[in-house]
């Protein structure tokens, strides 16, 4: 398996039955196709929709119905279109979960991810908005980057929020964000609790139980 | 009523160093028209507020390849190297405030409140572009009201008094800045007869809207 589907599938099963959900553009906007249709899940777009599907047949795109990254998607039935003003109070009142990428977590919980000083500097977009407000927020993201850890002890780059994110899903693991600190909860299958403290540099507490993700389709 | 005019002659009253506000999300809801309009007319100068700077010379990314601007107010200019490189060499002044925050400066100009009072922010960098208050217990970024000199958008459907209709996600900033700047200059679509769009379909109140301007083509699709 891909190391984009193992993170897509396990961040899946996070998301909770009738709620509204902002995924990231990039490798959270796979995570919709590991959520099943009758579970409810309603995805909001910031650019203005709640109710987005999947990509549009070839020669059957709506050039005005579009994802955050300006490409065409289709509308599922009870769709709403909203303009930026609406999207942005759902996003701050009334979003569930929020997936989005990460370039940095730290022990505190608190993630970088709009920019690179000096190097890439892309603006936080609706980032900051989503991190600061949505009730659960959930990193998805590769384990290590350009064979360097990003999970870290703290946060080099700037923050996109000062508030503990809730939820880390990597190809390797999944670390839940405490108060005490970074929490191991469960190992990639083929994965060793050894394998992920060597590629973590941050302090992780182990507890007694850690168990094999569950990424087979719910 | 409004009869429509030229893209040409609409941006004609347009000065070089005039701020203004363009509509559309990465492409979607941009007055491509009017954009294009300024590019043939030679603007210089200008301020352009908007959601991004779609990509290199599409869209907005138009004139930022055509050297029209020397700043943006925006929240993500990732698609376009150019105005990033345009940041970096110091050539564009660039302004960077989170997206919803962005939306609701707009939206306190165009609807004459004080400004914005957000959490979004808080203990980031984008705090140094506003103040941080303390107020009933809490902390508090406050945001001014940003308004522009002219408002460039797109409806999908217009009628000759300037009520517009919106699309599906082409909607984004533009009822915002419609109402948010001195001139408001909408490039539609298609031109209905008064009387026969809905009033329950009406976004914005052709009462804010100054010129209308006939879109030549619509949103062109890009591959996925």
């Amino acid at each position: 398996m891909e190391y984009q589907e193992i993170i897509q599938r396990r961040t899946a099963r996070e998301l909770r039955p009738h709620t509204l959900v902002n995924l990231g553009i990039g490798l959270p906007t796979g995570v919709a196709h590991y959520v099943k249709h009758e579970d409810g899940v309603l995805f909001q777009s910031e650019n203005g929709i709640i109710g987005m599907g999947g990509r549009p047949p070839a020669g059957a795109e709506n050039p005005y119905l579009t994802d955050a990254g300006g490409n065409c998607v289709t509308a599922v039935p009870g769709a709403m279109s909203l303009d930026s003003a609406l999207s942005f109070g759902l996003i701050r009142r009334h979003v569930d979960t929020c997936v989005l990428g990460g370039l940095e977590v730290d022990e505190t919980g608190r993630l970088a991810n709009w920019m690179v000083p000096g190097k890439i500097v892309p603006g936080m977009g609706g980032a900051m908005d989503l991190v600061a407000n949505a009730k659960r927020i959930i990193v998805a993201m590769q384990h290590i980057a350009k064979g360097q850890p990003k999970i870290v002890p703290k946060c080099t780059l700037p923050l996109t929020a000062d508030r503990r994110i809730d939820l880390i899903v990597t190809d390797l693991a999944v670390i839940e964000p405490t108060e005490e600190g970074l929490v191991l909860r469960e190992y990639a299958p083929g994965i060793s609790v050894e394998d992920i403290i060597d590629k973590t540099s941050a302090r992780l507490i182990i507890p007694d139980v850690v168990t094999e993700m569950p990424i087979a389709a719910k | 009523m409004k009869n429509p005019i030229t893209p040409a002659e609409a941006v004609a009253q347009i000065p070089d160093g005039a701020s203004l506000m363009i509509g559309g999300f990465m492409g979607c809801g941009t007055p491509y028209t009017l954009i294009e309009a300024l590019v043939t007319a030679g603007k210089k100068n200008l301020t352009i507020i908007s959601n991004d700077n779609d990509r290199v010379n599409q869209g907005i990314g138009r004139l930022i390849r055509e050297g029209c601007v020397s700043h943006v107010i925006t929240s993500h200019i990732g698609l376009n190297p150019e105005t990033q490189k345009g940041m970096i060499d110091g050539t564009i002044k660039v302004d960077l405030v989170p997206q919803g925050t962005l939306a609701e400066q707009i939206r306190a100009a165009g609807y004459g409140l004080g400004g914005v009072l957000t959490k979004t922010g808080l203990g980031t960098v984008a705090a140094k572009a506003g103040e941080t208050v303390h107020l009933n217990g809490e902390d508090w970024i406050y945001m001014p009201p940003l308004k522009a000199d002219f408002a460039l958008i797109h409806a999908a459907q217009a009628d000759y008094t300037g009520n517009l209709t919106y699309q599906l996600t082409a909607q984004n900033f533009n009822p915002l800045m419609a109402l948010a700047a001195d001139q408001v200059i909408c490039e539609a679509l298609e031109f209905m007869p008064v009387g026969t769009i809905s009033p329950d379909l009406v976004r914005t109140p052709g009462v804010v809207v100054d010129i209308l301007v006939p879109a030549q083509g619509n949103r062109p699709i890009k591959p996925n």
